[in-house]
């Protein structure tokens, strides 16, 4: 079973930035606010709810239908796997992400959830969950 | 600086709008935080000059920690103080460490004053001085609404500003960062104020390769087991701080009514359990903190025209609710938040503003003053004269309040009624009668707070029982170690789970060899170098006059205090002083 994260309860939310964090240290071995598939942020001002994006593994994704080189390729039971070698570093993928979530590190490779969970691991009010998403 | 390489300082000058990178190797041995910005402040101070003068520097820190392990969420301001005119130092979290971080700088140092109101943008490509005109006179609220606006970096951004107090010069005036946390108590609004300073943004967006991941991450992940895990701090995130009204309260040491006593009968009325009850609306965290402690409640009040409701949302935590509800016998929720209203929006340091209005309140009732001077007939509970008064402080319509927003030991020179100030090394107090540990801590406290060596703890846990020189020995120790975690510059929540060895710990996973004897001898080192900025200021240990009569007439959380064993106790705590900061 392919598992994505799922934001269960942004209500719950402390605005700790954990998952972030985890996100840029497990996974792109960088003491980062900016270099993780996962964004916290407030929908303007801390009087205001938090907004939590990350990637929703897509069915049918369109970032792979627009990445024109096969770095990104649809993964089975949604979401994407993305090849670094491939990439060719123009963007398309962002511009077709209906979510927005798709950034870019300075070297301008797109930053791409893996679906690893180490987000979730570390969310300490089980806001992200990482789950079952379908075969 | 992630421990390799040499400390960054970004030096700024107001007066000739420009800014320099310093990249300084010398200042690695200081760690960072405190230490570094000790260093700083020996360096740049104008010990010759008052608070306020131009060529005074303000200087900001934060330390190898920041934005890289749990809870290292605090950026230390160091500063001469103008409530003091001594050691200033003050500490704030939500994301101003985590900003600066990532904008790259380990501490900033500001000069000089702006030929206008000027706010300042701090990135990583260095700062923008954008005019403040149209923002001089807004309250802190509507400042933090405007610059958001203005603008970028979404999220990880940090904005720190004044209100009107600090444009008026107010010493009790602090700096209100990211709308619900302070960097408090010693008048760095003021400050700001006098280098026509009105806001910092600061945002970054780099980042940091890790060098050694198996290690850090190892040790990342046990320092966030150890907080989120356990029962060790979980107090923090359900009631907050808050829940202290009714432990103090059941101990006899919360100061109520000016300290006339230290219970308050209404305490239940104003206890953490009933904000949260009636209040809570949401819990934050700093960025970087799982725990989250910033219980944020609404105000929700009849519209002033009576149509239907309006509300404002406001932190609550032990100090603000100690210092306007007991302290001046507010006994509900919405009192309470009523006057924090202004406090917050004036951009007023919360603890002592409540202590100045209750020695005013009280200096009337005795006639030491009267109405001619409060213009308000302040009195013990009565809420909207206490509103009013907060907004004279914040804009002085006479020299009462001019005086009295200076503290209460300017105050008193002028109007006497000393014996009833509630001041503790030149400072109002924390809200801790606990015992001697606290009377004498808060006075012999690099910076005169609670939390210089928490005294207020010591008399807790050891309920009398202890010999002087544990006591005094107990001061000593923490203060020295609490300057190494103020160098990290970690929360002191999480000082329970920062342990020598475990800090130790954590900076070998980041490539630094040491341990835990090497950083307790560094803690003294920066103790020792802070009490030389002391005493270049003009503080000694030789001056510290008797706390007032007020502090030995009300019983405290180890019954009544006498004079003569504090006085003793301070003996010792001399006696021992040199020898330790030497050893």
């Amino acid at each position: 079973m392919a598992r994505a994260i799922r934001v269960k309860d942004p209500d719950r939310c402390i605005g700790c930035y954990s998952c972030m964090l985890a996100c840029a240290r497990l996974v792109h071995r960088s003491h980062s606010l900016t270099k993780s598939a996962i964004r916290v942020q407030t929908r303007g001002g801390l009087q205001s709810k938090w907004g939590i994006d990350v990637c929703r593994a897509c069915p049918d994704a369109p970032c792979a239908e627009a990445c024109p080189t096969g770095a990104l390729t649809p993964r089975a039971g949604g979401g994407v796997i993305w090849r670094r070698n491939k990439c060719s570093r123009c963007g398309n993928c962002a511009n077709a992400c209906v979510l927005r979530v798709i950034h870019f590190d300075e070297e301008g490779y797109p930053i791409i959830c893996l679906y690893c969970g180490h987000c979730a691991r570390f969310c300490p009010q089980e806001v992200i969950v990482w789950e079952e998403i379908g075969p | 600086m992630i421990l390799e390489g040499p400390v960054n300082v970004l030096k700024i000058d107001l007066e000739s709008s420009s800014w320099k990178l310093e990249e300084r190797e010398d200042l690695v041995g200081w760690l960072g935080g405190v230490g570094v910005a000790t260093q700083l402040f020996m360096e740049e101070a104008a010990w010759d000059k008052p608070p306020l003068a131009p060529e005074q520097p303000i200087i900001f820190a934060i330390g190898p920690f920041s934005g890289i392990y749990p809870l290292a969420t605090k950026v230390v301001a160091v500063f001469r103080s103008p409530l003091t005119e001594e050691w200033g130092e003050s500490y704030a979290g939500m994301r101003a460490a985590i900003a600066l971080r990532f904008a790259g700088y380990d501490a900033v140092v500001i000069k000089g004053k702006a030929p206008r109101p000027t706010y300042l943008v701090i990135d990583e490509k260095g700062v923008a001085f954008k005019d403040a005109r149209g923002v001089w006179g807004l309250d802190t609220e509507e400042t933090g609404r405007l610059l958001r606006e203005f603008e970028g970096g979404r999220g990880r951004r940090s904005i720190w500003r004044i209100g009107p107090a600090g444009e008026n010069l107010v010493p009790l005036a602090g700096v209100n960062v990211d709308t619900y946390r302070h960097f408090g108590r010693l008048g760095l609004g003021a400050l700001l104020g006098s280098k026509n300073l009105k806001a910092l943004v600061v945002l970054g967006n780099r980042s940091y390769p890790i060098k050694n991941p198996t290690a850090y991450n190892r040790v990342y992940e046990k320092i966030y087991r150890a907080v989120v895990g356990t029962p060790l701090l979980s107090k923090y995130h359900y009631i907050g701080t808050a829940e202290n009204i009714l432990a103090l309260n059941a101990q006899g040491s919360l100061p109520t009514l000016n300290l006339k006593a230290s219970r308050f009968e209404k305490a239940e009325e104003v206890s953490g359990e009933r904000f949260g009850r009636e209040s809570l609306f949401r819990i934050l965290a700093c960025a970087g903190c799982p725990l989250g402690c910033i219980h944020v409640g609404v105000y929700r009040r009849p519209h002033p025209k009576g149509a239907g409701y309006i509300s404002t949302t406001l932190a609550y935590d032990y100090e603000p609710i100690y210092a306007l509800g007991p302290m001046l016998g507010l006994d509900a929720v919405d009192k309470v938040y009523a006057l924090l209203r202004e406090v917050e929006a004036s951009g007023l340091d919360v603890i002592s503003t409540g202590v100045v209005l209750a020695w005013a309140t009280e200096a009337l009732e005795r006639g030491v003053v009267s109405e001619k001077e409060t213009l308000v007939p302040l009195r013990f509970g009565a809420v909207e004269s206490y509103i009013q008064a907060t907004q004279y402080l914040a804009q002085p319509p006479n020299d009462f309040y001019r005086a009295l927003g200076r503290g209460l030991r300017y105050a008193t020179r002028i109007y006497g009624g000393e014996d009833f100030a509630l001041i503790l090394g030149g400072h109002e107090m924390a809200g801790y009668h606990t015992g001697y540990a606290f009377l004498l801590g808060q006075s012999v406290g690099a910076r005169h707070s609670h939390l210089c060596n928490a005294g207020y703890s010591f008399d807790q846990t050891r309920k009398g029982d202890y010999t002087p020189e544990e006591l005094v020995q107990y001061l000593l120790e923490e203060e020295a170690w609490r300057n190494v975690l103020n160098s990290l510059v970690i929360c002191l929540f999480a000082r329970k789970a920062y342990t020598p060895e475990v800090t130790a710990e954590a900076l070998q996973a980041l490539g630094r060899e040491t341990d835990p004897q090497e950083l307790m001898i560094l803690g003294r080192k920066i103790l020792r170098q802070k009490w030389e900025a002391k005493k270049r200021l003009g503080y000694t240990l030789d001056q510290i006059p008797l706390p007032p009569r007020r502090y030995f007439e009300t019983p405290s959380g180890q019954g009544l205090l006498d004079p003569e064993t504090y006085a003793a106790l301070l003996k010792l705590y001399r006696e021992k002083f040199a020898s330790f900061l030497n050893a």
